[in-house]
This record gives structure tokens, C-alpha cells and sequence, in this order.
């Protein structure tokens, strides 16, 4: 009891602390200071675009696993999984060494369009997707596995063809699996800090979304930290009260 | 039109060889134990399951394993329909109704919801359907598209006794307006002998028995035959409180409803006896013992004068012998009748 109680406190504790010391008085002023409303909306431009990609790259993705079997399937499971568990910061190094300038792409991207990837916001977005795809993945992954194939089947024999399956049926019947998948990704995407911070670096206006804000304003203007944790809480908030039925409901 | 199809099937454990043909118009039911392969050969020939073997509908090669040729499901036109409707759920009953049409595709699938009674139902969505509806709007959605082949995998299993019949009848009469061939798969032995023309017996993926179902049921090869051979299985019309059977017999009934009627009757609910019994049987006939098959330890097969032929458990098989009293007229009663409609 006295441990599990520990373990509550531990959670419990540090969330009281920010609303304990949360300068209520000063939410509003915060909130229209140059520097959170930057972030703020880069942040969300950031991670809706990130979601966005993780939408049209990653269900074809649960697509090509749900219908792989055997080792195949172990190692794409393995690879779609990976950034999951992965430091992000690790994440972040690999990618600058994927597109950075002397990079394995990025220096030929460099070299014939004098592209440059990293510390920019498209870096940021490619933090965000490489870290945040995987939870959509994975959940429309379990739909598509769930998923009756007699409803393919039976429309299959009416005649249509493999893309008016996917369009007319598999997709409309994945939605909730699609939408929980998403905002799960849009959540971890929002939250992104450590492939960040070491890919697109801390640019303010270009890459420095509200977590590196909360960093560095930590140092500089705690109550703007305080502020920013507050809205980056509350979006937790709302998205576990959201999916509740999906997610804690079942006992 | 007709199907000719040499199939084998083999998957751990399980295989399946079976060669049919079905002419035009015909309607076969595939009769066999679970397990028995009946759905992999509806899956076959709907193309959802590799074969090797031929398949032939209509001239046209669907599948021939020897020269790689497969034909894919949706360029079939066969059509499937499943034991729980598979409605999509997110459509309507309409947009259902509608998803295999080309053109026109509203106005016809209206038309065919009209036609069935059930155009009412048109912007419902599938989950507020009642089991039978959802059935009936599934064998429409098929039927719409004018498969050349209608393969029905257990279309009344799922559903309550009490909607069994009304779906049965309306099947029972689609399937009579519709041209092409037509594979019933069933493990009850009702609902083969209700709607079909020949039945194919399946067993451990071979087939073990065909015929019309009169004969299959007078001369079963198999256990399961055996089994199923006890249903008594009598039609007529329904008369309100009796059913005037096809061969001319009264069969008293009550709640037997009107027009075209099956009548069940369970074998242990017909006595045999040498004289006009005493008593409460509503239904007494005089009857000639032609035949006293024992099959297992269970049935006896007797048939009465007139078309009627009646099958009779019998308990124990010394308990059969004494009835052995050839050509001697006796007399049937039966005690009570579960009518089908």
C-alpha cells in the first residue's frame, strides 16, 4: 500500500507543483508574448503537419504488414517499431547523419538542388513524423487485423475492384482505428523534443516548437515555462479524457 | 450454362477434393458435418482460395491450375452470401444494395428493396435491421448484380428459429426467379431438402453421396446421411388447423398457416401398431411396412399407402423386430407435428 502510494505520489507530486506554482494571473499575457505564441504555432503547424505525413505514409504501411507473414513481417515490424523505443535523441543523431549536409541523402540532395535539411522546420516535421508514426502504425495495424475479412470478401464478389475495396470499405470501417492512431501521433509529435532539438535544432520562429521553448524559457522567464507546460498538459488532458472509452475503459 | 469444377484443396491438415457439375438452373445443396470442407468450396469457387484443379462456368475457365490461370473474385460474377449478412456497416441498406451496381444504381437497387417488401428500409443503416431483414437485404445485394453463379454459405444458420422460416420462404422464392446456378452450403438437412434440386453429401473433404434428396434420404452410404434421413419431411398446403399434403393425405395441424407448407416430423414421434390404437393420436394412418431398414440401431423405415412415406425410430433394434410383420397392413400414428412454413 505505502509503495503503491509512492508510486501515485510520484505522479501526483511534480503535477501539483506546476499547478501549485502556475501564475494563473499571467496566463493571459503569456499567452500573447512574441516568443509563446511562436512556438505555439509552430508547434501546431509542426505536429498536424507531422500527423498529416504519418496519415499517408503510415496506412499504407499497417497495410503492407497486416498482410505480411513470417520473418518479413518480424523484421517491418521491428524497423516500424523501432523509433518507439529508440532515445530520441539517437533518433535525431541518425537522421543528421541520414540528411544531414555530408549525409548518405542529404548530400546529394545538397550537391543537385542545394537542398538543406536539417535545422529547418521541415527538419522539425521529419523529427516529429520519424518519432510520432509509429503509434499510428501500430493502431492501424491492430484495426486492419481485427478487421473481418468477409466484409472485403463480399465486396470483392460485387464486383469492385482492389481500390474501391480500400476507398468504399477498408478505410471507412478503419476509421476508428485511423483517428485514435492519429491523435495518439499528433500527441507524441506535439510533446517532441529530443530528435528535435538535435535535427532541426532551437531555432526560435523556425524549429523551436513549444517543449524547446519550455526549455529555454525555463532559464530565462520561468513563468512563460509554466504557462507553456500548462497548455502541453492540457492538451494531454483533453486527448485521455477524448479516447477514454477506447483506452481506459475497458477494465 | 453450367459449372464444372475439379477442385483439391490442401492446407495442414485438411484437404479437399471434389469434383461437380451443376447445370443451369439447378439448385444443389452441399450437405455435410462442420469441418467437412463445405465453405473452402464455396471459397474456391468464388476465387478467395487457391486451388489446383479446374473450374469452368459458363465456357468460361475461371481457374485451371495447369496453365496458371486464375480469374479474380470481382471479375467472377459469382456471387457470395454469407451466414451473418456482412451488411457494410457505415452504408445504408440502400448504398448497400446498390455497391456492386454500374449504372442507375440507386433506381435499381430501390426497385429490388421495392419488389421485397422491404423499401422502407432504405436509409436505414444495417445495425438497426433485424437478423432476417439484414439476411434478406444481403441475398438482394448479391442478386442485383446478376451473378452467373450464387454460392449461399449457410444463409439461415445465424438466424433465430423464429425468422428461420420466413427467410427461408422468401430465399426459397428469390431463388426461384433467379437464371443461374445455384450452391447452397448447409449442415441442416431441412433446409437442403427444402431448397434444393440434388444434394451433394460432403464429408472430410470428399464427396460421399449425391442425388436427389429422396433418394439420399431412402439410401443413405454414411452415418451422417443416416442421421439426417430420419427427418420426415412432408409437403403440402397449409389449411389453417390442417395441411392437405401433396399425395392427397390430411395431416391435422393446428396453427399450420396458409399456402405452401413443409411438415417436420420428428421419427421418434411415430408409433407403429397393428391395430386402430386407442387413445390420443391426432393423426392415424393405415400403412403398409415395406421396409424395415436398420441403420445403426435407430431407424426403421416404413412406408405408408398413398405418397406418404414415413421413417420411424426405432429404439433398440430387438425392439424393431417386433414389428416385423411383413405385408400385414398396420397402422401409423403420429402424435405431434411441427409444421414448417
Amino acid at each position: 500500500m505505502a509503495l503503491a502510494a509512492a508510486g501515485l505520489l510520484l505522479f501526483l507530486l511534480p503535477l501539483a507543483g506546476l499547478i501549485a506554482r502556475a501564475p494563473w494571473n499571467q496566463v493571459g499575457t503569456e499567452l500573447v508574448a512574441t516568443e509563446t505564441a511562436t512556438a505555439l504555432g509552430l508547434s501546431l503547424f509542426c505536429s498536424l503537419t507531422a500527423t498529416a505525413v504519418a496519415l499517408v505514409l503510415g496506412i499504407p504501411l499497417a497495410l503492407v504488414l497486416s498482410r505480411t507473414t513470417g520473418t518479413l513481417r518480424g523484421v517491418l515490424r521491428a524497423l516500424t517499431t523501432l523509433p518507439m523505443v529508440l532515445p530520441p535523441v539517437v533518433g535525431g543523431v541518425a537522421l543528421l547523419l541520414a540528411f544531414g549536409r555530408s549525409g548518405l541523402i542529404g548530400s546529394p540532395l545538397h550537391q543537385l538542388f542545394g537542398l538543406q535539411i536539417p535545422f529547418t522546420t521541415t527538419a522539425a516535421v521529419i523529427a516529429e513524423t520519424f518519432v510520432a508514426m509509429p503509434f499510428l502504425v501500430i493502431a492501424v495495424e491492430g484495426g486492419l487485423r481485427s478487421l473481418d475479412s468477409r466484409y472485403e470478401e463480399s465486396a470483392r464478389a460485387l464486383g469492385a475492384n482492389s481500390w474501391k475495396v480500400f476507398a468504399r470499405v477498408t478505410l471507412p470501417l478503419l476509421r476508428p482505428a485511423i483517428f485514435s492512431g492519429a491523435v495518439l501521433c499528433w500527441a507524441r509529435a506535439l510533446g517532441e523534443f529530443g530528435a528535435t532539438i538535435t535535427f532541426a535544432g532551437n531555432l526560435p520562429g523556425r524549429t523551436q516548437t513549444i517543449p524547446l521553448a519550455v526549455y529555454v524559457a525555463l532559464e530565462t522567464r520561468p513563468d512563460g515555462a509554466i504557462v507553456l507546460s500548462l497548455i502541453l498538459l492540457a492538451v494531454s488532458l483533453a486527448i485521455l479524457i477524448g479516447l477514454r472509452d477506447r483506452w481506459l475503459g475497458a477494465p | 450454362m453450367s459449372l464444372h469444377a475439379v477442385i483439391e484443396v490442401n492446407r495442414s491438415g485438411f484437404s479437399l477434393d471434389i469434383d461437380l457439375t451443376v447445370e443451369a438452373g439447378e439448385t444443389v445443396a452441399v450437405l455435410g458435418p462442420n469441418g467437412a470442407g463445405k465453405t473452402t468450396l464455396l471459397r474456391a469457387l468464388a476465387g478467395l482460395v487457391p486451388i489446383a484443379g479446374r473450374v469452368e462456368l459458363d465456357g468460361d475457365v475461371l481457374d485451371d491450375s495447369a496453365v496458371g490461370r486464375h480469374v479474380p473474385t470481382e471479375e467472377r460474377r459469382v456471387g457470395i452470401v454469407f451466414q451473418d449478412h456482412v451488411l457494410f456497416p457505415h452504408m445504408t441498406v440502400l448504398e448497400n444494395v446498390a455497391f456492386g451496381l454500374k449504372r442507375d444504381r440507386s433506381r435499381v437497387a430501390r426497385g429490388w428493396l421495392d419488389r421485397s417488401g422491404l423499401g422502407d428500409k432504405a436509409g436505414v443503416m444495417p445495425g438497426e435491421l433485424s437478423g432476417g431483414q439484414a439476411q434478406r437485404v444481403a441475398l438482394l445485394r448479391t442478386l442485383v448484380t446478376e451473378p452467373r453463379l450464387l454460392l449461399l454459405d449457410e444463409p439461415l444458420a445465424a438466424l433465430d428459429v423464429s425468422v428461420r422460416a420466413e427467410v427461408r420462404r422468401e430465399l426459397s422464392r428469390q431463388l426461384a426467379g433467379f437464371t443461374g446456378i445455384r450452391i447452397l452450403v448447409t449442415h441442416d438437412p431441412l433446409e437442403a431438402i427444402a431448397l434444393a434440386d440434388r444434394l451433394v453429401v460432403l464429408e472430410q473433404g470428399k464427396v460421399v453421396q449425391t442425388g436427389l434428396p429422396s433418394e439420399v434420404t431412402a439410401r443413405p452410404r454414411s452415418r451422417f446421411v443416416a442421421d439426417l434421413a430420419g427427418v420426415n419431411l412432408l409437403r403440402g398446403t397449409g389449411k389453417d388447423d390442417h395441411i392437405e399434403l401433396d399425395g392427397g393425405e390430411v395431416l391435422a395441424a393446428p396453427e399450420s398457416g396458409e399456402g405452401d407448407v413443409f411438415a417436420v416430423i420428428h421419427p421418434r414421434a411415430v408409433a407403429l401398431y397393428l391395430a386402430r390404437p386407442e387413445g390420443t393420436p391426432r393423426n392415424v394412418w393405415r400403412a403398409r411396412a415395406e421396409d424395415l431398414d436398420l441403420r445403426g440401431e435407430r431407424l426403421s423405415l416404413c412406408r405408408a399407402r398413398g405418397a406418404v412415406c414415413l421413417v420411424r425410430a426405432a429404439r433398440h433394434p430387438r425392439h424393431a423386430r417386433r414389428h416385423r410383420a411383413p405385408h400385414r397392413p398396420g397402422r401409423l400414428a403420429r402424435g405431434e407435428t411441427p409444421a414448417a412454413k
